[in-house]
């Protein structure tokens, strides 16, 4: 029982770090990016080659797939979708799928369609005994880094000058533009951010959710339930969601494996029928 | 414009009937279109089992235009309807529950539009993100769903062991796709007639309204969930039939009738030919059926990268100005249709002042 709340911390604690990136743009930006879960590929594999080919050491690979991912998603987010924020739900849905697409064609092409691991530290593998009870040393591990990552991303963005930049520039972006504040260039470094943050989940996550060419579409629509039912007006919301689907999930494959991901499913749908806001919303915004 | 005129009902009234026949009126261009289409029953029988191909997606696209392009409803889980119909019409050939194919589909368009009807309230309420995240859920739960029931739908080895019947009693399916053309093709004739009939009744112009602008539509009177229900469900209806379609002829289903490329696909043939006009989806068939053979000769396993490069383009380059493309021939096809010598003369032209 602890067990699985523990896998299911440590899972949830993986999704909100894949998927804080995209409850800005999707949530905050309201730019439907279908193609988040191919930069946390880009970052796993990243990651991948680095570590396995390489030989480097696992936590300048982890750091290696922040910076590619982050720098992947500044490239693409300056060069193409800096044209698609201002269009249609419709356009910005084909435009993502499109990078899907051509992310999973070209990790097929250039890395092979199988599935594949990142060579683990054996200071990482076994269990290690907390409180007298064996937890994995490699979920512990997932949880702290997770878990300071969530804090300073609450800071960054309630404390800083430049979380004060971002909320207004996704609140009124004209106002914000006549405060002088660089829209363009706080939503480039926020997309590239989150695309880090993505690679870097990816990376942390191959030992967990597995790293293969179809990633970005096998777990596109976790990264979406996290965004949608945790609603878009804070980072807490999609943290507490991230934790409920991940407990949620694993707790279900563990107790009713029969219904797969049943559970998952239906609780979105029921959320989003309840609440289309999310569940966490803030009273009165917009 | 003749204000007057219309101020009294009896001249309304013909004023708008004339609008509504107009708008019924078969342009020389779509005669062309479908005589040109029964014609390569003839002329390219060789080409017949990826013409069927086509067709079905042609119809999967129709519907999904009925939904996208009409009432602006964005999918991602097409998929979902045209599975159910996929393994209606598998289920009742395998067991026999309903021989003849034609019977058979019937029912397989009956259980998507059922299901359309069902999950038709879930898609009511919300946003576009909402909606696109309801469908595209209720699409992976079916398809879990079939994966799961291995019992029923043989699970990730498709539901095999499918003996198809003669349609009608008479044609039997034969090995070159002949008879599954001239069904198919008839299937896909008989429904766009009737979609082109419900589009152009006042209901299609009322669901019109409702995607241009809900609100304004709701305070002149028109009510948005009975008729998006309605089309949720005709369209759902579609796309069953074309998922049974695709069963009947192929003889043969799985779970990629439920995926989600095919959900995604669908979309990008409905965007290649264009949104909201019924064409849009056939003639977007057509090319992308032709260009996946053509390439995936080229490169067969990296067809998707070009899929995905393709829409990239689309929407950067800009789906407005893609439809421009075509809007000289739309100009030369309204102008052929302009010409009628049975008209009138201009004396019939002022009914276009009918318009707001």
């Amino acid at each position: 029982m602890v067990t699985i709340l523990f896998d299911g911390i440590a899972y949830g604690m993986l999704l909100f770090v894949l998927a804080a990136g995209l409850s800005v743009t999707l949530g905050l930006m309201n730019f439907v990016n279908l193609a988040h879960g191919a930069f946390a590929m880009a970052g796993g594999y990243a990651a991948l080659v680095v570590v396995n080919r390489l030989g480097v050491p696992f936590a300048l690979g982890l750091v290696c797939a922040f910076l590619f991912s982050a720098a992947l998603g500044a490239l693409l987010e300056r060069t193409l979708y800096v044209h698609v924020y201002a269009k249609s739900h419709l356009d910005q849905v084909l435009f993502t799928i499109g990078l899907v697409f051509m992310s999973v064609a070209i990790v097929d092409y250039t890395m092979g369609s199988s599935q594949q691991f990142i060579a683990i530290p054996p200071s990482l593998q076994g269990q290690v005994t907390v409180f007298g009870l064996g937890m994995s040393k490699y979920r512990l591990m997932i949880i702290v880094i997770c878990g300071i990552l969530t804090l300073l991303l609450q800071l960054g963005l309630t404390r800083t000058r430049f979380g004060s930049r971002l909320r207004a520039a996704v609140d009124d972006q004209r106002v914000a533009r006549g405060l002088g504040i660089n829209v363009g260039a706080v939503f480039a470094f926020t997309f590239a951010l989150g695309s880090g943050l993505a690679g870097l989940g990816g990376a942390l996550g191959a030992e967990i959710l597995g790293l293969d060419p179809i990633f970005p579409l096998k777990y596109m629509i976790y990264f979406l339930i996290v965004v949608t039912v945790g609603g878009t007006s804070s980072i807490t919301g999609p943290f507490l969601a991230s934790l409920l689907l991940g407990i949620g999930d694993v707790a279900g494959k563990y107790y009713v494996p029969q219904f797969g991901a049943f559970v998952i499913y239906t609780i979105m749908i029921v959320v989003l029928i309840w609440r289309p806001q999310g569940l966490f919303v803030r009273k009165g915004a917009r | 414009m003749r204000g007057p005129d219309v101020s009294t009902s009896a001249a309304l009234a013909s004023a708008i009937s004339a609008q509504f026949s107009a708008r019924a009126r078969w342009s020389p261009l779509e005669m062309v279109f479908w005589l040109g289409a029964f014609s390569t029953i003839w002329l390219l029988p060789e080409q017949h089992l990826i013409l069927t191909e086509i067709v079905i997606w042609a119809l999967l696209a129709l519907s999904l235009d009925l939904i996208l392009g009409y009432a602006g409803i964005i999918s991602l889980g097409h998929a979902a309807f045209f599975g159910v119909g996929a393994y209606t019409a598998g289920l009742l050939a395998k067991h026999a529950l309903v021989g003849e194919p034609v019977l058979a589909l019937l029912v397989s368009g009956l259980a998507g539009g059922a299901f359309g009807f069902a999950t038709s309230f879930l898609v009511l309420r919300g946003t576009d993100l909402t909606r696109l995240m309801v469908t595209l859920g209720v699409a992976l739960l079916v398809r879990e769903i079939a994966n799961r029931a291995a019992w029923l739908t043989g699970g990730a080895d498709g539901l095999q062991g499918i003996d198809m019947q003669p349609v009608l009693g008479l044609f039997r399916f034969d090995l070159y796709g002949h008879t599954a053309y001239i069904y198919s093709l008839t299937v896909l004739f008989v429904l766009f007639l009737l979609a082109r009939r419900v589009v152009g009744s006042p209901f299609g112009l009322s669901l019109l309204a409702i995607k241009g602008n809900p609100l304004r539509a709701s305070a002149v009177g028109i009510g948005q969930t009975w008729r998006l229900v309605g089309i949720y469900t005709l369209a759902a209806a579609y796309a069953g039939i074309a998922g049974g379609l695709l069963t009947q002829t192929t003889a043969f289903t799985s779970l990629e009738s439920l995926s989600f490329d095919r959900s995604a696909d669908a979309l990008l043939v409905l965007i290649i030919g264009g949104t909201g006009h019924l064409y849009g989806g056939l003639i977007g068939a057509v090319v992308f059926r032709f260009a996946q053979d053509w390439i995936s000769t080229a490169t067969p396993q990296y067809w998707q990268f070009w899929i995905g490069l393709f829409l990239v383009l689309i929407v950067l380059v800009g789906r407005d100005r893609i439809g421009g493309w075509f809007a000289p021939l739309r100009r030369l096809a309204d102008r052929i249709s302009g010409w009628r010598p049975w008209r009138p003369g201009p004396a019939a032209a002022p009914d276009e002042g009918g318009r707001p």
